[in-house]
């Protein structure tokens, strides 16, 4: 079932994009969607049916050289079924989106076949993903790391008349080159120190890891730190987190629904994939979890606070998209995996049906993106408008303080905001801050769009449309279902899943297949009395030996001592771990904040933008720099403009004027068209007929060799 | 003279027996009228021959005290001589025939040179290897002024016979220094004279010889009489003197080098090395402002000889077995280049320039691809076979520790792909020009598309040569 679920797109891929022409560009559409459909409801299947033990299913040898070997195989776990979900849903629906999405494009003209090149990249995309999520070693994983930003690369560049998507799609991939770097070092670390790939033995080796050194960079470095930050910079640059983040905005020049299925729901995530799956790792490089965490918190912040201003409908969503995918590290960071795939889960779901949404809106008003030029849509399609609202709904966490009733993004985010209270003080605050903005920018989405009066009026849509009305119209029905289906997502998959990700303890254990809980109720009291111990492990590490025998199946000096095999479970949380346990124990203000900050940011967004609409201008002006500042995202690309791309332009047009040009290319023509010629000349005069000439150069010649002779071989 | 000694050397006496009764058999029938079946009886008798020293002969024999020596590095020689000579036979009676040159002495002198070559290959003396020397040269002589009419065949008949006797002098003159010094013309006997201490006189004697086996193999700078010499003969002759008489005098050298003077390899080393070194340099150089596809070969052969002298130069059984496996591609190569020229025609007469094979490639093309690849082999371009000829003999010089010698190989490979690759440009993308002839004998399409075919299938393993080149090469450098 699993090989059909990985193969399933790749064929699709295949016939699409290379037999559509025999088969015809709709029925390329239709088989690529039903084979993505199939996988999806195997998806489910799996991910209902999954008892939570690993299972590898091996497909074949891949790589057998030395002590470097690697299966093309499929690693199946809790993680994998989340993924596998999480990719086939969110792309059966993206592709069924697309028919109505693509099925008129101005950027091509009524000969040109285009859509069967996008059903073929889309599916290509899952199955590079799917290779990813399933990866059962690291090569593997690379493999699809890679697939993953090819596709990314195409689709960002589908219109390839457009010198900004193009321009869009090399950035995406120059800067993701950056993190691929640092994921192939990390890579490398570890064959290097554990002489395998594959991951039963990388996490196996987990404590040994944390004992050893190794030197890179002039440096000693504790090896599982080193492995880590190497592989969070991987993460980083597919995740665009702060400083390899650029790209991200940017790519929004791709189709929308490729913004929704690559860009927000599944190719992101990868970088949070990661790290959770590397959690054996991870779990032993405490400072980088803290690095992954204040990265993440960061992130998280300074993507909110840009979202704040721009004025790009898909743009807020894109900066959105990288403000919870650092909410997403934080909770990884802070060791709490689970969480992080809760998140990852959920967002998945609303943050796609957002960008759908946005991309009904986009369709609605004839390819206008600035929401400037929306406002009042509200009636004019109401079926959008209400799966937006849901989605916004979804993102800023809407619920019932206190319970474990609210929309998906309710229980996810605080989740988040809870674990990242015990685990770092600095995360908490940056992402209860965060939280207000989201919740800012994402009711000013909502407002600017659908509320108001309509602000079409005076400006040209500079498609070269003629003067037909073009009033705003609801989108087919191919694009509402999808829509429809992530708003189930959007508002009940927190609330089903919250136990077995969050809620409970040991049913998240239980669910990862992981081992049960060393701690004792007996610690909760302890924790709760001392929360500012983030920490939390100085008081952890004592009642966690004294009731483990309570507990009754895990020691913790254990572990440390014989780390024989993996260790069991999809994820993998130390002993001295208890983020999780003190996750639920907390004041209930801590737990009270994201929700006040929602609410703050919805008041301050509706009397932005719906009592006092004239105060964002004025705001603006008055303070004028920091617009200007959030404006041009904290003049991030300005800044590597100047550091990196300018020098290094010029570095390439020095080697290729200069370097290549005047020196290689000077060299060889001049060798090639004045010195060898002017030896061919030379030897043609040589060649001159005459007898005593050819008699002559014998006589020379000899007479050179015995004198060279004389010189060297009789002085021995 | 025991019955031992002729059955040692018995293929050769074969050989001279059926040159002499050919002979006879000529003069007293038909005359030129039975020079037809006269080839394809000699190139039957060439290749059987060849067939009967591949398959019996075992093990290193010697006749006559030391003169003849039968060991694998003589037949792997002999094998590759007697093949590419039936073939250059086979695919020039036609040619001949059409051109009214087919005489009956042509298969006769044929013959007669191989026995000599033979002799040469086999030589463990001066005296034996003078006598082939001379035997092959003076058959050579004669063919390359077979065409008596011509100006241009008789000024390269008697080019080649006054240098030729030139370096037969200083061939000689070297000997004659090296039995003085020596006190022997036996080669082992020279070997265990080399103890300690050579004796100026010694190594004149052998420069000297070596200038004059370079003669033969047309190594700059004593290559001057090539281009004429390749221009004026009859191509088939050309084609002849390409093949088999380089692999005989390369064979020699290097028997020379390592039977008699193989404990100094340092001291010919440094000969050899001078002589590649130039002859690839003046190979890729000079063959860049021809117009003429013979001229252009005779300068192609210079290059290639100067890349079998590295691998000899090296001074290693891996070098001498570098240096076999590249005269064997060499000469697989050159007997397809050379049934194609043979077939260059226009109106029934012959064509050599390169100009006549503008947009070859659209009237014929097969052909034009065979060619491609043996030119490409040629040049040394990877998929082809020729490239690991190329390769082999880089490498024995680079491990025989003569890296700057590969590397200037390496940059005179360069230089010299560029004229096998202009005329491929001008088959596929020169200008209109007057069309050849389409018709070509059967026998030199087959040679043309079955040596391009050896050029791409031996990739798999060079037909299993080299490790009958690493037996040749094992028993001759101990």
């Amino acid at each position: 079932m699993a090989s059909i679920i990985l193969f399933a797109p790749l064929v699709g891929a295949l016939i699409c994009g290379f037999g559509w022409r025999f088969i015809g560009e709709f029925a390329g559409q239709v088989i690529t969607t039903a084979l993505v459909f199939l996988a999806a409801a195997l998806s489910w299947v799996i991910f209902l049916t999954l008892d939570g033990e690993t299972t590898q299913i091996v497909l074949m040898r891949w790589i057998d050289s030395g002590t470097l070997g690697a299966e093309w195989a499929i690693r199946l776990d809790r993680m994998t079924a989340i993924m596998l979900v999480v990719v086939n849903s969110v792309s059966a629906l993206v592709h069924l989106y697309s028919f109505g999405y693509m099925a008129h494009d101005d950027n091509w003209t009524h000969h040109e076949h285009y859509k069967a090149r996008f059903f073929a990249y889309l599916s290509f995309f899952t199955f590079s993903m799917l290779m990813l999520v399933t990866s059962d070693n690291l090569v593997q994983m690379f493999f699809g790391w890679e697939g993953v930003g090819v596709a990314s690369y195409l689709l960002i560049g589908f219109y390839y008349r457009k010198a900004s998507a193009n321009s869009a799609a090399m950035k995406a991939f120059i800067v993701n080159r950056v993190g691929d770097f640092g994921f192939a070092l990390g890579i490398f670390a570890l064959y290097f120190l554990v002489d395998s790939v594959r991951f039963d033995d990388i996490f196996a080796a987990g404590p040994g890891l944390a004992e050893m050194t190794v030197s890179f960079l002039w440096t000693d470095w504790n090896a599982a730190n080193l492995v880590g930050v190497l592989l969070f910079i991987g993460a980083m640059g597919k995740s665009a987190q702060l400083i390899l983040h650029t790209w991200l905005p940017d790519a929004m020049e791709g189709p929308t629904p490729v913004s929704a299925l690559i860009h927000a729901a599944t190719m992101v995530t990868a970088g949070v994939f990661l790290v959770c799956r590397m959690s054996p790792i991870y779990e032993y490089a405490p400072q980088a979890t803290a690095f992954i965490t204040v990265l993440g918190a960061t992130t998280a912040f300074f993507a909110a606070t840009v979202g704040l201003v721009q004025n790009d409908i898909k743009r807020v969503i894109a900066y959105s998209t990288c403000s919870q995918l650092g909410y997403m590290f934080v909770a990884a960071g802070v060791g709490v995996y689970s969480v992080a795939m809760f998140h990852l889960f959920t967002h998945a779901f609303f943050k796609a049906m957002l960008f759908l949404g946005a991309g009904s809106v986009i369709h609605a008003t004839h390819h206008e993106q600035d929401m400037r030029n929306y406002g009042g849509l509200r009636h004019k399609i109401p079926l959008t408008f209400w799966a937006m609202m849901i989605g916004t709904l979804a993102i800023t966490g809407v619920g019932i303080p206190l319970t474990h009733f609210g929309f998906a993004g309710f229980l996810s985010k605080d989740a988040v905001i809870e674990s990242a209270y015990v685990g770092s003080q600095y995360a908490f605050w940056l992402l209860v801050v965060a939280a207000g903005m989201t919740s800012f920018y994402s009711w000013r989405l909502m407002f600017l769009t659908f509320f108001g009066e309509s602000r079409a009026q005076g400006h040209g849509h500079g498609h070269g449309h003629d003067d037909r009305a073009h009033e705003p119209h609801e989108s087919p029905r191919v694009m509402l279902i999808p829509l429809g289906v992530l708003a189930l997502g959007a508002v009940f998959s927190g609330m089903i899943w919250y136990n077995v990700f969050f809620g409970k303890e040991e049913a998240v254990r239980a669910w990862f297949g992981m081992e049960a809980a060393a701690h004792a109720e007996a610690g909760h009291a302890e924790t709760v009395a001392a929360p500012a111990a983030a920490e939390g492990h100085g008081a952890a590490d004592t009642h966690a030996t004294d009731t483990h025998a309570a507990a009754g199946t895990h020691a913790a000096e254990g572990s440390h001592a014989a780390p024989a095999g993996p260790p069991r479970g999809a994820i993998h949380m130390g002993p001295d771990n208890h983020v999780l346990h003190d996750a639920h124990y907390l004041p209930t203000w801590v737990r009270l904040s994201p929700f006040v900050a929602m609410l703050i940011g919805l008041a301050l967004a509706f009397q932005f933008y719906i009592r006092r609409p004239d105060w964002p201008a004025k705001l603006a002006e008055s303070q004028r720099p920091l617009y200007l500042f959030l404006l041009n995202k904290w003049y991030f690309d300005e800044i590597y403009d100047v550091i990196f791309v300018r020098p290094a332009k010029w570095l390439g047009g020095f080697l290729w004027k200069r370097g290549d040009g005047g020196v290689i290319d000077g060299g060889i023509n001049g060798l090639a068209m004045g010195v060898v010629p002017f030896l061919t000349r030379l030897a043609a005069r040589a060649q001159s007929g005459y007898l005593f000439h050819y008699a002559f150069a014998m006589v020379l010649g000899i007479a050179i060799l015995i004198t060279w002779m004389t010189l060297t071989g009789g002085a021995e | 003279m025991t019955p031992a000694d002729l059955n040692t050397l018995l293929p050769e006496i074969v050989l001279a027996l059926f040159a002499m009764s050919a002979l006879i058999f000529g003069v007293y029938t038909g005359k030129d009228a039975v020079a037809r079946s006269l080839v394809w009886a000699t190139v039957a008798v060439f290749v059987l021959l060849a067939l009967w020293i591949a398959t019996t002969g075992t093990g290193a024999r010697q006749a006559f005290g030391g003169l003849f020596q039968d060991d694998p590095f003589a037949r792997f020689a002999k094998v590759t001589i007697l093949l590419s000579a039936a073939a250059v036979l086979a695919m020039s009676q036609d040619y001949m025939a059409r051109r009214d040159l087919l005489r009956f002495e042509y298969p006769v002198l044929i013959t007669l040179s191989v026995v000599g070559m033979m002799m040469m290959v086999s030589a463990g003396d001066l005296m034996a290897l003078y006598m082939g020397l001379e035997l092959q040269s003076l058959a050579l002589y004669v063919m390359a002024a077979l065409r008596r009419g011509s100006v241009k065949s008789t000024e390269a008949g008697l080019k080649y016979f006054v240098l030729g006797a030139l370096s037969s002098g200083l061939l000689l003159y070297g000997a004659s220094l090296t039995y003085g010094f020596a006190g022997t013309t036996l080669f082992s006997g020279i070997l265990s004279q080399l103890g300690e201490g050579v004796p100026l006189g010694l190594l004149f004697g052998l420069v000297f010889m070596l200038a004059g086996l370079a003669f033969k193999v047309s190594a700059a700078p004593f290559h001057m009489w090539t281009p004429d010499v390749y221009e004026g003969s009859p191509t088939p002759v050309t084609a002849f003197f390409a093949t088999a008489p380089k692999v005989a005098a390369m064979a020699l050298l290097a028997r020379l080098a390592h039977d008699a003077f193989g404990a100094i390899p340092g001291d010919w080393g440094q000969v050899v090395a001078a002589l590649a070194v130039a002859s690839m340099a003046l190979g890729a150089i000079a063959a860049i402002g021809q117009r003429d596809i013979k001229r252009l070969m005779a300068y192609s052969s210079i290059a290639h000889m100067g890349y079998a002298l590295m691998g000899l130069a090296a001074g290693t059984a891996q070098g001498v077995q570098a240096m076999l496996v590249y005269m064997a591609i060499y000469v697989t190569m050159n007997v397809g280049t050379f049934a194609f020229i043979l077939s260059m025609t226009r109106d029934g007469r012959p064509v050599t320039t390169i100009d006549a094979l503008n947009q070859y490639a659209r009237r014929e093309p097969l052909r034009a691809l065979a060619m491609l690849v043996l030119l490409f082999s040629l040049a040394g371009v990877p998929p082809m076979v020729g490239f690991f000829g190329k390769f082999t003999v880089l490498k024995a010089a680079v491990d025989g520790g003569l890296v700057w010698l590969a590397v200037a190989g390496a940059v005179a490979s360069v230089v010299g792909a560029f004229y096998y690759l202009r005329i491929v440009y001008f088959m596929y993308f020169g200008k209109e020009a007057s069309a050849l002839d389409r018709e070509m004998s059967p026998v030199q399409w087959v040679m043309l598309m079955g040596s391009a075919a050896i050029m791409v299938l031996g990739v798999v393993n060079l037909f299993g040569i080299e490790p009958a080149a690493a037996l040749a090469a094992e028993t001759l450098v101990r």
